[in-house]
């Protein structure tokens, strides 16, 4: 059987306008598979010549039912789902989903666990960062930025796979604590990952902070202001471009963040070149988070010791019945979480990463619902994108760093 | 801190909530729908809840009215979260809409409408979001199958 012709599929989009508003626009459809659309997104735009008029932004080319399907699984069996939200910093998920469940249970971490969290929550940040970056850098053409960025990015995915196991969606976190603790050697590479690191954002710096071309395309394009970025729900590096110094890890200190010395970089007018320079100033406080952190661990365990939650070792489950008995319910059952509903919000990468659980008891989740800071700002993107013209689009875009995975879930 | 704002937006409530409480940290307040919209300006100006962070729905099949409207809102002045309930019933999940108030929820209200048929009024923009045209169904609703399946385009038939 061949397909039918083009022309009589339905349009899965309805677009808000199919006429112009302004004599001689012409309505065009950007997406959903552009190269120059850094995620599967569909924008709908009235152009006046080169100048966007308006937009209508659809999402949900990713939808996998994320949320339905977490209610059919337990609440550990879940957290391959929550790895694959926000793709580019996948243990910041981890760990906030992990720390939402743990608030439930009542359970306090390990100090090893909290800096070791902190540790990689700030160690994904970066990586994201250097994604977010080059990736934009390079929908503008800058190839050689794009690659300084993304060759100490993959030391960071391949040094990260050492310890997890996997370059990209590590499923790392566990309720009540961490897989594994850090193989031998870890730390020892992770300096010279961060010295080697300090060369490559450097060359970047010197390539573009005052490059005339780059400051022409993100000067002055993309603004948006601080009250109107918190009527559209901005959180994260866009709210911080615009001046405001808010940081959940300032403001409600989390995880080792109380612990920590360190500065939260704000724009000053809430364009694109502002927030290229607070993701890559957030690089270099991550950096020193991660130095602090290294001198903070101290050896002891990575899990909490509760039966409600933790495995019991290997060992003692081939040899005594209570312990081959305790491993068996919390893979067969899961952990018995207490009836309840708690929200809980980390710093992601790019903005508020919250997660609204409801548990009626048993080992099943009732509702796991993710707030992703995406998907909010799709919501206000028209306000960056009208206005500017269609090239600006394609930087502003890239500056927003839309994750699909998290956006449409 | 906590504490205190419990204390403080309890006392100029005046009665609009039918409950209220602190659970995990955050400040929770059960609300009849109808209040919805005044209270939630008065947590905006008065206690300065200024980002809307969240809405969604959680569905309770057994139970009369069936749904929870769950919405979280953080005040990035005192760094606290409010946690607003209201209960709809099946037969009329209606809301009144928030986007007055706060531009964001635009587009949450439409992933919660098309997740689970809460219908926001004064929302005029609920067109499917995640979801694609002439989806039928709430998915989200406990009742939803998890396999259905509603495919826009036919599936090939392969012949091996």
């Amino acid at each position: 059987m061949s397909l039918p012709p083009l022309t009589s599929l339905p349009n899965p989009i309805r677009p808000a306008f199919t006429k112009g508003l302004t004599p001689g626009s012409v309505i065009v459809n950007i997406g959903p598979s552009h190269p120059a659309t850094h995620g599967t997104i569909q924008i709908v735009a009235e152009i006046s010549g080169e100048r966007v008029v308006r937009t209508d932004v659809h999402c949900g080319y990713l939808h996998r039912g994320f949320e339905k399907e977490c209610e059919s699984h337990t609440w550990h069996t879940l957290i391959p789902y929550v790895d694959r939200l926000n793709y580019c910093s996948a243990l910041i998920n981890d760990f906030a989903y992990c720390e939402a469940v743990e608030k439930l249970l009542g359970i306090e971490l390990t100090p090893r666990c909290r800096h070791l969290r902190t540790l990689l929550s700030e160690y994904s940040r970066i990586a994201d960062h250097l994604t977010c970056i080059a990736a934009a850098l390079m929908e503008m053409g800058a190839m050689t930025a794009f690659l300084y960025l993304v060759t100490i990015r993959d030391y960071v995915y391949e040094h990260i796979a050492d310890l997890t196991g996997a370059r990209v969606t590590h499923s790392y976190g566990r309720i009540g604590g961490l897989a594994r603790d850090l193989p031998d050697g870890w730390l020892r590479r992770l300096e010279e990952i961060l010295d080697q690191m300090d060369t490559f954002v450097d060359r970047v710096h010197g390539l573009v902070d005052r490059n005339r071309i780059f400051i022409d395309r993100m000067r002055d394009v993309g603004v948006i202001g601080t009250a109107e970025a918190i009527n559209w729900g901005f959180t994260g590096p866009i709210l911080r471009s615009t001046g405001a110094p808010r940081d959940l890890r300032k403001d409600t200190p989390y995880l080792s963040y109380g612990e920590l010395e360190f500065e939260i970089p704000v724009g000053i007018k809430g364009d694109n070149y502002d927030r290229y320079y607070v993701r890559m100033r957030e690089i270099d406080e991550s950096k020193h988070m991660i130095r602090q952190l290294i001198d903070l661990l101290q050896p002891g365990p990575v899990s909490v010791d509760d039966r409600r939650c933790t495995l019991p070792d290997k060992e003692a489950v081939y040899t005594e019945i209570e312990a081959l008995i305790n491993h068996f319910k919390l893979i067969m059952e899961g952990p018995q979480v207490p009836a309840g509903e708690t929200y809980s919000a980390h710093e992601g990468a790019n903005g508020e990463l919250g997660f609204y659980l409801v548990s009626v008891g048993g080992g099943v989740p009732w509702k796991v619902h993710c707030r992703s800071p995406s998907f909010v700002h799709m919501g206000g993107a028209h306000r960056m994108l009208d206005g500017y013209q269609l090239a600006d689009l394609v930087p502003t875009f890239g500056s927003i760093n839309m994750i699909g995975g998290e956006c449409d879930r | 801190m906590g504490g205190n704002l419990l204390d403080r937006v309890q006392a100029s409530l005046g009665g609009q909530a039918l409950a209220t409480d602190m659970v995990h940290g955050i400040l929770v307040l059960q609300i009849a729908p109808e209040s919805l919209v005044t209270l939630v300006s008065h947590l905006r100006q008065q206690h300065g809840f200024d980002l809307f962070l969240d809405v969604t729905a959680v569905d309770w099949p057994q139970r009369q009215p069936r749904f929870d409207v769950v919405y979280h809102f953080y005040s990035t002045r005192d760094f606290v979260r409010v946690r607003v309930k209201t209960r709809v019933d099946e037969a009329d999940p209606t809301v009144d809409t928030l986007v007055p108030l706060y531009g964001s929820a635009r587009y949450m209200e439409r992933e919660c409408h098309e997740m689970y048929g809460i219908r926001f009024r004064g929302n005029d923009d609920l067109r499917p979001l995640l979801l694609y045209e002439g989806f039928v169904g709430h998915p989200l609703r406990k009742d939803y199958p998890k396999q259905k399946e509603q495919p826009l385009v036919p599936y090939r038939n392969v012949q091996p």
